[in-house]
């Protein structure tokens, strides 16, 4: 259900043709190197920097980048910027993937339930979706990181219980036309249960959509993130995150502006990437009818 | 190109098209999607093209009215037209020639025609694009049109939407279109191929008789000889993008000298009038007995406006012995898909019973009825649409039994048996539905039904799909796995000729009822409902007199509506 496990087992009829357009999408090869680069960096950086990023030298506050091994600079308590952005990112970058996959399982559950069963069962539900949308997400979030004890499991799980309706949606949708092609019919006739029609023969012809909308979707976790970070109710200080990063740096704008502008532009850079990526899969996998 | 055609003083030439050959882009199955073609349409005859799918009729077509895609161009060769050549004409010119000098209509007027405009604006706006007329004096030639076409209540249907026609009004409104600047070319590419045989009889009778009044020539597309029989004065064979065979079409049809053209006329279905001789004695107890069996769709809500209530099977009895088989035949709307959906429970029926080996499975849940899924089994009409594109034709087969709990090696090995039995290689179970042609999936889907060795089958149209050809191979194939595991058979077809060579008995269903039921015989050549008539008069290429009578009829009754 995830975009590991489809891009694992690739089927040949749609995914040469796929892989050969999303390879000529430039901007969508440029997000995967990106990323690519940014999560190697998060994941090995850490150990190939000379400082910690807890490590306090008050000696050496505010210190501009490019400055001795600084690269990045320092903060207020003098600890290094790129130590602590890597951190933040193995954080950033982790509460997105995960609060995607969450939110894409969820999202999927419901909307194949929905668009397979439709009935009540699907009016429920998709009511349920509606209700959800419908309630300003960020007062949601806000509310339930005020309420509950922030830490990045928390985070993850509040920013997927409100981001899975769309891609309920994608899939309900899907998933009702999928439904009346002849194959389902067929499924029935031989005598397969409902769950397995559902999630193994419906569900792998609905993986395109699904893969889009989880591209997109990682993007805007790890902006939600950085947003409730940024407003305090996220992932708490000392355990660095993008959002809380920036959160430190309001008050030296002017005196150290790149203790926002570095942050910034990861989040930045993180986020379109995705975007870009989410764009080239949807050019990749969207395309109606081709295997005709 | 076995006959040349023979030089013609150019007057009495309409279009002639020379030499034509049209490329295909790199890495498709063959570099030219036409090669070498060359025939001459004369004025005020209708030449028909046949061939198979694939054959490159359609792009010849395409290819006179500059309407190819950008990745398909025409290589060599010319078509000319009125001294022109048409081959590497500017834009321009080529679309101040189509409607006015050359028109089309398409297979499917539905798609062909704008939803969102009415009738009348369609067929307004081919003349206003051309400049001709007043908005005043196009308005009338609209209506005038929509007469001449057999249209009933021209001022009205001016002003209806294309959702609210029927197939056959729609066409009648494409070929309306067509006519609006008085053509001296008609090219129609499979008009009738998406209409039932009643319909198609009516269409080609407006053909003809709007060719003969207008002395318009034809260039008619299709791959029905049946349809060629019917109207073509002069006929084009195409195979692989050549043209292999041209003549009158009293000549194709009468002596064919191409091994193709033969081929294809052999497989043309025809009515035999004669019962099948059963292959064994007919077992006394029936294994289907279906008793006032009723389907009613609605739609709307009864809450909100209005509900529309449909019949789609109003109370249809019939019953099948073991090995038999039973034909049930309709025009579309007639409820024989419903029928069959409803015995296969893929519907849940109002009321009736389905007596099935005795027990009655109408109202037995999906639960309960799950063990008894196995032995009813269905061969869906789309071979494209009925296996799951994302799995092997191994998992397509064996996940049936294998969720009914045979065990996985067992099923692989029927399900290689099975494969080769209707006639695919054992590299097949290993692919994927999109590798094979329209007759291979439908020899998959005819497996994955035998993989139960199912008591009753039900064809849903399981060959209307296909080229003529391979409809033969198909039917055959049923024929034979029919005599080696007397399963009994329920054949829902639209097409006569079909259904009088595989059933025993048949069952013809006009608006949800059964209006007649009889064998074969008593069907064609004796059949007591009218409506039952009007459809055998309406098979192209069979008893020709009598069908041109009652088309002649339908379309006067059309007339009468001036």
């Amino acid at each position: 259900m995830t975009v590991i496990a489809a891009h694992a087992t690739p089927t040949r009829w749609w995914h040469s043709r796929a892989a050969y357009r999303f390879m000529r999408h430039h901007l969508a090869l440029a997000g995967i190197a990106m990323i690519s680069l940014l999560v190697l960096a998060c994941v090995i950086g850490p150990y190939a920097l000379p400082y910690d990023s807890l490590h306090i030298d008050l000696r050496a506050r505010f210190a501009p980048p490019l400055s001795g091994q600084h690269y990045f600079g320092t903060d207020p308590l003098g600890r290094d910027l790129a130590a602590r952005l890597l951190m933040a990112g193995r954080i950033s970058l982790l509460v997105g993937f995960s609060a995607m996959l969450l939110s894409t399982l969820i999202g999927t559950l419901v909307g194949v339930t929905a668009g397979y069963r439709g009935g009540w069962v699907g009016a429920a539900l998709m009511r349920t979706v509606d209700g959800f949308l419908s309630y300003p997400s960020i007062f949601l979030v806000l509310a339930l990181a005020a309420t509950l004890r922030p830490s990045p499991v928390m985070i993850t799980v509040i920013i997927a219980v409100t981001s899975w309706m769309e891609t309920a949606r994608i899939v309900e949708a899907e998933v009702r036309s999928l439904r009346e092609r002849e194959f389902v019919q067929a499924a029935r006739m031989v005598g397969l249960s409902g769950k397995h029609i559902m999630f193994r023969e419906i569900l792998p012809n609905a993986m395109g959509p699904i893969i889009v909308a989880a591209s997109l979707a990682v993007a805007r976790a790890i902006l939600l993130e950085a947003y409730i970070s940024f407003l305090g109710y996220g992932i708490q200080p000392p355990l660095p995150s993008w959002g809380n990063m920036l959160n430190g740096a309001q008050q030296y704008l002017a005196s150290a502006p790149w203790l926002a502008i570095i942050p910034g532009a990861a989040i930045t850079i993180a986020v379109t990437s995705f975007n870009f990526i989410g764009d080239g899969l949807r050019d990749a996998l969207d395309v109606r009818d081709d295997h005709i | 190109m076995t006959s040349a055609p023979q030089p013609l003083a150019s007057q009495d030439v309409a279009l002639a098209v020379h030499d034509l050959t049209v490329s295909l882009p790199a890495g498709m199955e063959r570099a030219h999607a036409v090669e070498n073609v060359s025939f001459e349409l004369k004025r005020g005859q209708i030449l028909c093209i046949i061939g198979e799918s694939g054959s490159g009729k359609s792009v010849t077509a395409n290819a006179i009215m500059g309407l190819l895609p950008k990745s398909i161009r025409v290589f060599s060769g010319e078509i000319r037209l009125e001294g022109m050549d048409l081959v590497g004409l500017s834009p321009e010119s080529l679309r101040d020639l189509r409607g006015r000098v050359v028109s089309m209509i398409f297979q499917d007027p539905l798609s062909a025609l704008n939803p969102l405009m009415t009738v009348g604006a369609q067929i307004e706006e081919v003349m206003a694009a051309h400049g001709a007329g007043t908005p005043k004096s196009r308005r009338s030639r609209a209506i005038e049109l929509l007469t001449e076409v057999g249209l009933p209540d021209p001022p009205l249907m001016y002003h209806q939407y294309p959702f609210r026609l029927s197939g056959g009004q729609r066409q009648r409104v494409m070929i309306a279109m067509a006519l609006a600047l008085e053509p001296a070319i008609l090219i129609a590419d499979e008009p009738t191929t998406a209409l039932d045989v009643t319909t198609q009889a009516q269409i080609l009778q407006l053909i003809r008789d709007i060719q003969r009044r207008k002395g318009m020539s034809v260039m008619f597309i299709t791959h029905d000889f049946g349809v060629v029989a019917e109207i073509a004065d002069s006929v084009v064979v195409m195979e692989k993008g050549h043209c292999v065979e041209q003549g009158s079409a009293e000549q194709v049809l009468k002596s064919p000298s191409h091994l193709y053209t033969r081929r294809l006329i052999a497989a043309v279905p025809h009515l035999t009038g004669k019962d099948r001789v059963p292959a064994e004695a007919a077992a006394s107890s029936s294994i289907l007995k279906v008793e006032c069996l009723v389907k009613t769709y609605r739609s709307g809500s009864a809450l909100f406006g209005k509900q529309r209530i449909v019949p789609a099977v109003n109370g249809v009895s019939f019953d099948l012995s073991p090995g038999r088989t039973l034909g049930v035949v309709g025009e579309s709307g007639s409820g024989k898909s419903s029928l069959g959906r409803l015995l296969i429970k893929l519907l849940d029926s109002d009321s009736g019973s389905i007596l099935f080996e005795g027990g009655d499975v109408a109202r037995l849940s999906e639960a309960e009825f799950r063990p008894i899924r196995p032995k009813i089994q269905m061969i869906f009409q789309d071979p494209f649409a009925s296996l799951n594109p994302r799995s092997t034709v191994g998992q397509i087969l064996t996940v049936g039994p294998i969720a009914h709990g045979l065990p996985h090696k067992d099923a692989c090995e029927q399900a290689r048996e099975l494969l080769a039995h209707v006639g695919l290689d054992a590299g097949t179970f290993d692919r994927y539905p999109h590798e094979f042609s329209g007759g291979q999936r439908q020899r998959i889907g005819i497996a994955r039904a035998l993989m139960f060795k199912p008591k009753l089958l039900i064809a849903d149209e399981a060959v209307s799909a296909l080229d003529v050809s391979i409809q033969a191979q198909i039917l055959k194939l049923l024929d034979q796995i029919q005599r080696e595991t007397g399963v009994s058979m329920i054949f829902i077809t639209h097409d006569l000729r079909v259904a009088s060579q595989i059933c025993d008995e048949i069952a013809v269903m006009h608006r949800g009822q059964i209006v007649e039921h009889g064998p074969p015989s008593q069907i064609f050549l004796n059949p007591t409902s009218a409506y039952t008539r009007e459809l055998v008069a309406a098979i192209p290429g069979e008893q020709q007199s009598n069908a041109r009578a009652i088309g002649s009829q339908s379309t006067l009754a059309g007339h009468s509506h001036k």
